[in-house]
């Protein structure tokens, strides 16, 4: 390589680098507003807006759905295996809600530690599989986790 | 091997030699993208199992991963085609990542499309403003952007070295769509497929993914040369090279 593409060259690659700290620094300082939701700790800790708009997800929690008998609403547990949030719904869930999926929720936090939901969506894990396999693996108790808090999440607690 | 590599580096750099030699490569392409596309459409719509949740819609990831792996891997090449042009000052280069932006944006399109398709059902939207998505919906504006600012600069040498340049500031962004989901909280899943796991599904419903990804690789490396072809006798049209095989035709 002669002497003038090697500066070339090297000129490319600092560019590039200093290019991407200052992008790294930027997301970094943004990653507050980067995050899609609020994970439960979070809002447990008062960390979320009282009475505007935000967005919470987490797991549903096992048995905590609880559905009215002569209307659409439904009061459902959040969590992160660390903290719960109770959510409350009026409208259609999306056909993957289920107890032990995760969801965000997008509401307003009202006094009482609760989220009034206008929008419910689910949220699915990257593990795709037959049904046969996974009738399989739930009898064996070995389903993978589907939470995006992995790192705090009892191994296959679902 | 080495060796062998460097001379067809070189010689794919002249531009008689590149419209030569790619031309015998055509078929090859071409017949291996329709056959793995036709084989691996027909294995993943039809005969691979149906997710345990999501049911049949999940086969939307035959399109949906391939196009959006296309999406990322041709923007990086287009870089490494700017790297190649302002370094080596190799023009061929800047033919083919002309030839590859269209292509990009055309993937990237499908990606976000089949991408919003597919979160009706599962997730109930079809757009969420999170890092993933986001950052892939900025790819698609540096590959328009890369479109345009050829067509706005005179003469082509102008904008040959601005597109280089646009190019390999924007692959910055490709690191930020592949680690989005690991880095923040987003509704779009981790990556199923990653290099140092094994893949977060069963062999009956990865290979016919695969045979999709390689058959989308076949189909650019076809298109990319046809258009590159076409673009190097509209480049090289006042050589004698360019009226010998157009005369022979």
């Amino acid at each position: 390589m002669t002497p003038k593409r090697k500066k070339k060259l090297a000129l490319i690659g600092l560019m590039l680098s200093a290019l991407a700290i200052a992008v790294g620094l930027t997301l970094y300082a943004l990653s507050a507003n980067i995050n899609l939701f609020f994970a439960p700790t979070q809002i447990v800790q008062g960390e979320a807006p009282l009475d505007r708009e935000i967005r919470a997800g987490g797991m549903v929690v096992d048995g905590s759905v609880q559905r009215d008998s002569d209307s659409l609403n439904v009061r459902f547990a959040v969590t992160d295996y660390n903290a719960e949030i109770w959510i409350n719904y009026d409208k259609i869930l999306p056909d993957l809600f289920r107890e032990g999926q995760g969801v965000v929720v997008v509401g307003r936090l009202n006094e009482t530690g609760e989220i009034v939901a206008s929008q419910v969506l689910a949220r699915h894990d990257e593990n795709y599989m037959p049904p046969e396999v996974a009738a399989a693996l739930e009898a064996a108790g070995q389903m993978p986790d589907h939470s995006p808090f992995r790192n705090q999440a009892p191994q296959n607690q679902y | 091997m080495w060796k062998w590599l460097t001379t067809l580096y070189h010689r794919l750099g002249s531009p008689k030699w590149f419209y030569q030699i790619t031309g015998r490569w055509l078929p090859w392409f071409a017949i291996s993208a329709l056959v793995l596309l036709s084989v691996g459409l027909v294995w993943g719509l039809v005969y691979a199992p149906m997710d345990y949740q999501q049911g049949n819609s999940f086969r939307i990831i035959y399109l949906h991963v391939p196009s959006a792996i296309l999406a990322q891997s041709i923007y990086v090449m287009m870089a490494i085609a700017g790297v190649v042009l302002l370094v080596w000052k190799m023009k061929m280069a800047d033919v083919v990542a002309q030839s590859m932006a269209p292509i990009g944006a055309g993937m990237t399109f499908m990606a976000l499309a089949t991408g919003a398709i597919w979160g009706v059902p599962t997730w109930g939207t079809w757009w969420m403003w999170d890092a993933r998505l986001t950052s892939m919906l900025i790819l698609f504006f540096l590959y328009l952007g890369l479109i345009a600012l050829r067509e706005a600069l005179k003469p082509q040498e102008v904008a040959a070295k601005a597109c280089a340049l646009l190019a390999i500031v924007g692959v910055i962004n490709i690191p930020i769509i592949k680690y989005s989901v690991d880095w923040w909280y987003t509704l779009h899943q981790p990556a199923t497929f990653t290099l140092t796991q094994k893949p977060a599904m069963p062999a009956s419903m990865w290979l016919p993914l695969l045979i999709m990804v390689l058959g989308f690789y076949a189909l650019l490396g076809w298109s990319v040369l046809l258009r590159a072809r076409a673009e190097v006798l509209l480049r090289e049209r006042k050589s004698g090279w360019v009226r010998e095989t157009l005369e022979k035709k």
